[in-house]
């Protein structure tokens, strides 16, 4: 299992070898590894389709709670095999696609990492490393939006959509360890079967909230859609492996696998039956004014999203086994759509609806595949697209809350969504032909394999629902559900109201279609609101004070004033000691005797602060330095006093040879100058007592408590057993202790070559 | 004992960040100095202060007799000592040097990067 998820990565390094060797056959050799896990995770379908499931856990940071732990049950394993099975395609498409391309190793390279972290992020058992999955899918995203580096549109999209999932990546972080921490483990395995325990918590709310935003920005929900369709900056291949089937799915994973833990209960009802029911009209109704082709695939990407959100939230049993349907039935007719604008692109060089015209007569086969593809989209008999929309519709019209709002937010989307399905299913290929952009070629069968496959697919499972039913969608609901489901789909239910409402939606979607140029001009209004007032322009005024901002508060911190930084990291220093202090008030006493000391103790204490105060106040140069010689050698004889005879010796030597450094260099320099003014002075003298105050309540407060055994005890233990020596201080250097007294070394090397070299090039200079 | 020198280090902090805070960078070098000094003695402190114990084992014995000094706090000190004379040289003659090329002695006019 591991192999499986890491081979991606594996096969990926070694992309750019295999194109050195046979730039030809590199795409499909290296489609050979998703086909190969397609296979490897098809054998454990008839496992799963019994109800079991499969548990393997590698030991990654056990201290933390963080393994290596994978689940296999019907929903990762839908997940695995739609990843794996349209990544084939999609690697022999994109080698034909991008056939030639400078980079087209670095876009292999990433597509099968991408596949890999998506891999690793359904089959995932552990919070933890399913949220590292979870960002690599971010990040090679962006990589992947934004493979024409030299474009900076590409460039800009990449950033938006990194900055967006990586913003709700970072709530999602915050929820799932709180989850963790809640259930009192990191496996989803033991967390699912907590529901009650998990909903009592009084962080729930909060908890629930940060990973909702965390799916919510990955899934392109309303309002964080923005991302998806500026997405399509991307090349054609990305755009219909991640934007279609698998990455923006990662949100409705998670939603789909936390399910039974997290939902049914009135806040996730509503959050994502609203969310989710407004996602998909907003983005069939952008879909449906949509002249690019692949603009108008990503807002239906976007309808798909909100519906499966919409259904997750409905949490009924029908309405997993519709999401379910759904989910299917739109990775296989998108991933073609996607795939077919491609072949479009590839043929005629033009990926808009009004440039392209007529092409049936050229590209049979192709429009055969975008015609069915479009029909499951428009969720028309027999295609598989069809049982989905109506298990949706059956599913909405039941809904336990919000039935009303949500049935007519549905028929609405529904309607919309046959007028985007017959812009695409029939605006290129029917009519006058035009001319087209570039010399019309054929698309050669590596860029047909998919869509023809895909759509097959699509019309199969419409006919024979029974089979995918058996075979996986039942076992995918159940485990969403968290209970055994049985979804019972079939062609046929008889007239019923969701039959009813498929027709009505067919016949006033087709006649929206007739007046599109219409419907485009009637609804440009909203265009020109949303650019001014929609989430995307928030995010770009967002940004834009983000970058102010940070321009304005590094003209305030990084003035270049040593002074400013100085008394700004103490302050901070002082007021979070103090705060500290304030939290734990009552934890600690103070040392506070001075019956102990002898009269001569009080000399040297008397001398010290005197001599500091001294080498502060005098204006002299000479009796700085003076002052600091007592100083040092007053310290001295404080180590000697108090049982520290090597540190006294130190003391003395460093302490002589810092008077001669100090009066060989610094009377070269000029005297002392007050440049200062008063009022500066004694503002500094504050902040010098202020701190100077500090250490000394905290130095009455630490010798006064100790919170745990001083580890010193070991060293006086082993000194003379293990270290061969009596010096416990010096067995300590050179023994215990003595890579820090080589990183010592180290460093007073390093002060010396610079020394040296700083005054060889004062030497240099006057030469 | 630990009270008393609590209150000298508390003035050998205060007069050490006084004088980092100067413009005149003569005057900072004193400052890196007292700063030095006043850090040594603040874990010596606190480490707790023994009279007459030094942490050494009489010939003849596997440990000392008795209570000794804390062997780790001064093993630390030691290392300071040494790392803040090598600090310090660095710093004066990187001063002298900047002094130098700036031809100036006041911090306020060395706060730009290109001189």
């Amino acid at each position: 299992m591991l192999l499986a998820v890491l081979s991606g990565f594996l096969i990926a390094a070694l992309a750019p070898a295999l194109y050195r060797l046979t730039p030809r056959f590199a795409a499909p050799l290296l489609a050979l590894l998703p086909a190969a896990l397609f296979i490897w995770f098809a054998q454990l379908l008839p496992q799963i389709s019994a109800g079991g499931s499969l548990r393997i856990s590698h030991a990654w940071i056990p201290g933390l709670s963080i393994n290596l732990s994978f689940l296999v049950d019907g929903l990762s394993l839908l997940f695995a095999l739609l990843i794996s099975g349209i990544g084939t395609f999609i690697i022999l498409f994109a080698g034909r696609y991008l056939g030639g391309h400078r980079d087209l190793p670095r876009l292999m390279v990433l597509l099968l990492c991408f596949m890999a972290a998506m891999l690793g992020l359904v089959l995932s058992d552990n919070l933890i490393s399913l949220f590292v999955f979870w960002e690599l899918t971010s990040i090679t995203s962006y990589l992947l939006i934004g493979f024409n580096h030299e474009d900076a549109k590409a460039r800009a999209a990449a950033l938006q959509g990194l900055f967006v999932t990586v913003g709700g990546g970072l709530a999602l972080m915050t929820g799932l360890i709180m989850l963790g921490l809640i259930g009192g483990s990191f496996e989803l395995s033991e967390l699912l079967d907590q529901r009650d325990a998990l909903q009592a918590h009084p962080l729930f709310v909060p908890m629930l909230l940060l990973i909702l935003a965390g799916a919510f920005t990955k899934s392109a929900q309303f309002p964080f859609h923005f991302w998806l369709p500026n997405a399509m900056a991307a090349p054609t291949p990305v755009s219909a492996y991640l934007h279609s089937a698998t990455m923006v799915k990662a949100g409705v994973y998670l939603l789909a696998r936390l399910q039974p833990a997290l939902g049914d209960n009135s806040l996730w009802l509503t959050l994502l039956g609203l969310t989710g029911a407004v996602t998909m009209l907003l983005g069939i109704y952008l879909a449906s004014r949509s002249t690019g082709i692949k603009q108008l695939l990503a807002y239906s990407t976007v309808m798909a999203l909100g519906t499966l959100t919409m259904l997750i939230g409905l949490g009924t049993d029908k309405a997993l086994a519709a999401m379910i349907a759904f989910l299917v039935a739109h990775s296989l007719y998108k991933g073609a759509l996607f795939m077919i604008a491609g072949v479009l692109d590839y043929s005629t060089g033009s990926k808009d609806f009004l440039t392209v015209r007529g092409m049936a007569r050229r590209m049979p086969i192709t429009t055969l595949t975008a015609i069915l593809a479009a029909l499951s989209l428009a969720g028309v008999l027999p295609l598989f697209g069809f049982i989905a929309k109506e298990m949706m519709l059956e599913s909405v019209l039941h809904a336990p809350r919000l039935a009303k709002v949500l049935t007519v937010f549905a028929f609405l989307a529904a309607t919309l969504g046959v007028t985007a399905a017959l812009v695409i299913g029939v605006r290129p290929w029917f009519g006058a032909p035009l001319p087209t952009q570039k010399p019309f070629r054929q698309a050669p069968a590596a860029l047909l394999a998919g869509p023809v496959v895909l759509t097959l697919l699509s019309l199969m499972f419409g006919l024979f629902p029974a089979w995918p039913e058996a075979t996986l969608l039942a076992a995918a609901a159940s485990a969403s559900a968290g209970h055994a489901v049985t979804p019972g789909m079939a062609l046929w239910h008889g007239v019923n109201t969701p039959l009813l409402m498929s027709l009505g939606a067919l016949v006033l979607g087709a006649l929206l279609f007739a007046r599109w140029a219409s419907w485009r001009r009637l609804t440009q209004a909203t265009e020109t609101l949303a650019l001014r007032v929609g989430p995307e322009r928030l995010y770009v005024v967002l940004m834009d004070g983000l970058v102010r901002f940070s321009a304005w508060q590094t003209r305030v911190l990084q003035n270049g004033y040593l002074r400013y930084y100085l008394i700004t990291t103490l302050m901070t220093m002082t007021a979070l000691v103090w705060t500290a202090a304030g939290l734990n008030h009552g934890s600690f006493t103070f040392h506070l005797t001075l019956s102990d000391i002898a009269p001569h103790e009080f000399v040297i204490a008397g001398t010290l602060a005197a001599a500091a105060i001294a080498a502060a106040l005098t204006s002299e140069r000479l009796g700085a330095v003076a002052a600091l010689g007592a100083i040092g050698f007053t310290v001295a004889l404080t180590y000697v006093l108090f049982s520290a005879p090597d540190l006294g010796i130190t003391q003395v030597l460093v302490e002589t040879l810092t008077v001669i450094l100090l009066v060989l260099v610094l009377f070269r320099l000029p005297g002392f100058l007050t440049l200062s003014s008063r009022p500066v002075r004694l503002f500094d003298a504050l902040v010098g007592l202020i701190v100077g105050g500090t250490f000394t309540v905290l130095l009455l407060a630490v010798t006064a408590t100790r919170y745990y055994h001083s580890i010193s005890s070991y060293f006086i233990e082993h000194s003379v057993p293990d270290g061969f020596g009596r010096n416990i201080v010096n067995v300590i250097l050179v023994d215990f202790r003595a890579l820090d007294t080589l990183g010592e070394i180290a460093v007073l090397a390093l002060a010396a070559i610079g020394v040296f070299a700083m005054i060889k090039l004062r030497a240099e200079d006057h030469r | 004992m630990e009270t008393l020198m609590a209150f000298v280090v508390g003035v050998l902090y205060a007069t050490a960040i006084y004088m980092i805070l100067r413009r005149s960078i003569v005057k900072l070098v004193i400052g890196l100095v007292l700063l030095s000094n006043a850090a040594n003695l603040l874990l010596f402190t606190s480490a707790g202060m023994t009279r007459g114990a030094p942490p050494l084992v009489p010939q003849g014995a596997t440990v000392p007799a008795g209570v000794v000094a804390d062997p780790l706090a001064q093993a630390l000190i030691l290392t300071a000592i040494v790392i803040g004379f090598g600090v310090l040289a660095f710093a004066v003659v990187l001063i002298r040097r900047a002094y130098e090329v700036v031809q100036a002695d006041d911090m306020n006019q060395m706060k730009d990067t290109d001189t």
